[in-house]
């Protein structure tokens, strides 16, 4: 009994969006209990990144009523993400205090609960001299260790009914059917690079019918959430539907570098400095070996470099200029060495400081859309939201525009050809197409260049190519994507441009692999 | 979409070997496909690709400058393109050690687009070009090295028996350049 209105109550908010009929629900919405036990059962999800939006996410999304979920993240917790990725901690204390705590409260319902649980931890304090227990060893408890994994056990201790698969590993290490086992990648990351390559891998499940419409089965709908400083965004992607992330990446304006000669000659700030030492003096004195960020000794190398005033402009004053920068910067919740450590990662990582609350509001727009994508019980965010707040506060949400174009998630020209085409021909083929008008065409299937214009090297490699097949040189593959590149006269205008094209070849289906097998 | 989901939910039940996906390729490689099926380089410039065909993103390219003080001489430089080129630009290095007032003994290139100046509209061929430049215009007011760019500036001619010791296999200073001609 006790236990039924506990979960009834917690599913009332939810019960609002999910139960109720409405009018600006989205199309296919079907108010009911079943959705909300569907969603339960039939959604998985995945969460990229388990850091200071992570974290976030993870709750946000477990609270929502999402009982699958994933996380994936290389990296293990370190001391300056305690203020705000708020699944870690740094004392033992803390957890041994909320399973008191919650004892407690199992006993005994009052609202006298946080006062014993202040005499408690007095009386824990005590005990602890009393045992000589050393801060030191009680410290740093989830430092250190994979924040996928910590993350993941702490959502699933507090949210009952939830289950939450971990993954300690580079997103890049995963194979691509992993990826194609969720409904929703939800992405909370920090470069451009991961972005751009989970993008990629959910652009790459899309398949398009032949006139050009994408095949609903095949869609893996992204929602992309990404902070800054006291600046954040909420995106929905839906591939084929909605612009991609590559559709829109000219947009990022260019990173901040310095010529190397200032670096060299003329350091004028602590960053210039930074900078010099971890590309130029780095390689000097480590020669082969490449520097990581991540990795301690290498950072702790940089920093040294950068305090022997050899290596800094000796008239500018550039050093003492550089330990106001580092110690300015300065936040409580580290120790001194951790900060000069951390504030060189700024320079060598781009690391802006990030704010706890601004992760809070961009994951809850982030976790209100995936349960928008998944029930239809509101449209969705067309596409994209920003939101600043650096002073008062601003929000807009902006349409973008596919490229229809787009390598990475446009449909592609479809094109049907015989098997025994050869690929000599079928570079001829692209001029004379309507649709193409390509010359001087390099064709590359799945990373493999079949054919190359130039440079001269690479068309003498790839040469001997022209006379096969291209059904052989796909390896007998019954549709599949080519690029192509090339020149297109259009009006007398030469521009030069890829293009992504599906081929299909005739008299081959699906069972093509039984074909090939009998006939070898 | 939960309809939708249920159904694959299903399917994927019913069926567990679906068809494998497969590696697509990135949006920087084939950016870089473009780049080289475009390539078109002066006869004093020349491309190899130590991993074969298939793999466009090292490659190393050789120029040998036909005019100016390094004529004769034969320079390799390395390039690493990162996967979100174009958004950044490839990583270049010289890897004949070089009296170069824009080049330190690293192999460390001072040129502006390769850095700073870096757009998403400039490409491979572009970068040769600055390079090659770079050997038939040295400009000390950059410099990497610093005596070579002192000496480039204070007295030219100098400079100019410099580079030809360099080359031919010798010392400079205290630094000894091994023959690349």
């Amino acid at each position: 009994m006790a236990d039924s209105t506990a979960h009834v109550s917690r599913s009332r908010d939810l019960d609002k969006l999910l139960l109720r009929p409405g009018h600006l629900v989205g199309p296919t919405f079907d108010p009911g209990t079943e959705l909300r036990d569907d969603i339960k059962e039939y959604v998985k999800i995945l969460v990229v990144g388990a850091g200071g939006l992570g974290c976030e996410l993870l709750k946000d999304l477990a609270l929502s009523g999402f009982r699958n979920l994933e996380v994936i993240d290389m990296d293990r917790i370190e001391v300056s993400n305690l203020n705000r990725q708020f699944l870690f901690r740094s004392y033992l204390i803390s957890s041994s205090l909320l399973s008191t705590r919650r004892k407690v409260k199992a006993m005994q319902p009052c609202p006298m609960s946080n006062l014993m649980l202040i005499d408690l931890s007095i009386a824990l304090v005590r005990v602890l001299v009393l045992l000589q227990v050393r801060l030191k060893d009680l410290r740093l408890q989830d430092v250190g260790k994979p924040k996928a994994e910590v993350a993941a056990k702490r959502v699933m201790e507090r949210v009952a009914g939830v289950n939450i698969v971990p993954h300690f590993c580079r997103i890049e290490d995963k194979e691509l059917d992993f990826y194609n086992d969720f409904n929703i990648i939800v992405l909370g990351l920090d470069s451009i690079e991961a972005r751009s390559y989970i993008n990629a891998v959910a652009c790459g499940f899309l398949e398009y019918d032949s006139d050009d419409n994408p095949r609903e089965e095949t869609v893996k709908p992204m929602v992309d959430g990404g902070t800054e400083g006291f600046k954040g965004h909420a995106r929905v992607i839906v591939p084929g539907i909605t612009p991609c992330f590559e559709c829109t990446i000219w947009l990022f304006p260019p990173q901040v570098k310095f010529p190397l000669c200032t670096l060299a000659e003329t350091p004028r700030t602590a960053a210039h400095c930074i900078e010099y030492a971890h590309l130029i003096k780095w390689d000097e004195v480590h020669s082969g070996k490449t520097f990581d960020p991540d990795e301690p000794e290498h950072m702790q190398w940089v920093y040294s470099e950068v305090n022997k005033s050899s290596i800094c402009c000796q008239e500018s004053g550039a050093i003492r200029h550089s330990r106001s920068y580092i110690f300015s910067n300065s936040d409580r919740f580290c120790c001194p060495f951790m900060v000069v450590i951390k504030n060189y990662k700024g320079v060598v990582k781009n690391i802006i400081p990030a704010i706890a609350s601004t992760n809070a509001i961009i994951s809850a727009a982030c976790a209100l859309e995936t349960l928008k994508i998944v029930s239809g019980c509101s449209k969705t965010l067309s596409n994209y939201l920003t939101y600043n707040g650096v002073e008062g506060l601003h929000t807009k949400v902006t349409e973008f525009v596919k490229d229809k174009d787009c390598l990475v998630c446009g449909p592609g020209v479809l094109i049907e050809l015989e098997t025994s085409v050869t690929l000599r021909k079928f570079i001829g083929l692209l001029e004379e197409h309507p649709k193409l008008l390509l010359s001087r065409a390099s064709v590359t299937h799945r990373g493999k260049n079949l054919y190359m214009q130039a440079p001269p090297v690479l068309e003498e490699m790839t040469r001997s190519n022209l006379d096969l097949t291209l059904f052989e040189l796909m390896d007998k593959t019954p549709k599949d994507i080519v690029h192509v590149t090339g020149t297109m006269s259009k009006s007398d205008k030469k521009t030069s441009l890829s293009m992504k094209l599906r081929l299909v070849f005739k008299g081959v289906d699906g069972v093509a692999d039984m074909d090939t097998a009998g006939g070898a | 979409m939960i309809k939708l989901f249920k159904v694959k939910e299903k399917q994927r039940a019913e069926n567990p070997n679906g068809t494998a996906p497969v590696k697509k390729q990135s949006a920087g490689e084939l950016r870089l496909h473009r780049d080289m099926g475009e390539l078109n380089l002066p006869k004093s410039c020349s491309i190899s690709f130590p991993n074969g065909k298939d793999d466009l993103m090292n490659f190393e390219v050789t120029i040998r400058p036909d005019e100016g003080y390094y004529l004769g001489g034969t320079f390799i430089f390395t390039f690493q393109v990162p996967p979100m080129y174009p958004h950044e630009p490839p990583k270049v290095k010289c890897k004949t050690k070089v009296y170069h007032p824009n080049i330190d003994l690293e192999g460390n290139v001072c040129l502006n687009i390769l850095r700073e100046d870096w757009k998403p509209v400039l490409n491979i061929n572009t970068i040769i070009y600055g390079l090659y430049h770079l050997f038939t215009q040295p400009n000390h007011e950059d410099p990497l090295n610093h005596d070579a760019a002192a000496v480039l500036r204070d007295n030219p001619k100098m400079f100019e028996s410099n580079v030809r010791r360099a080359i031919s296999g010798g010392y400079v200073g205290q630094t000894l350049f091994p023959r690349c001609m």
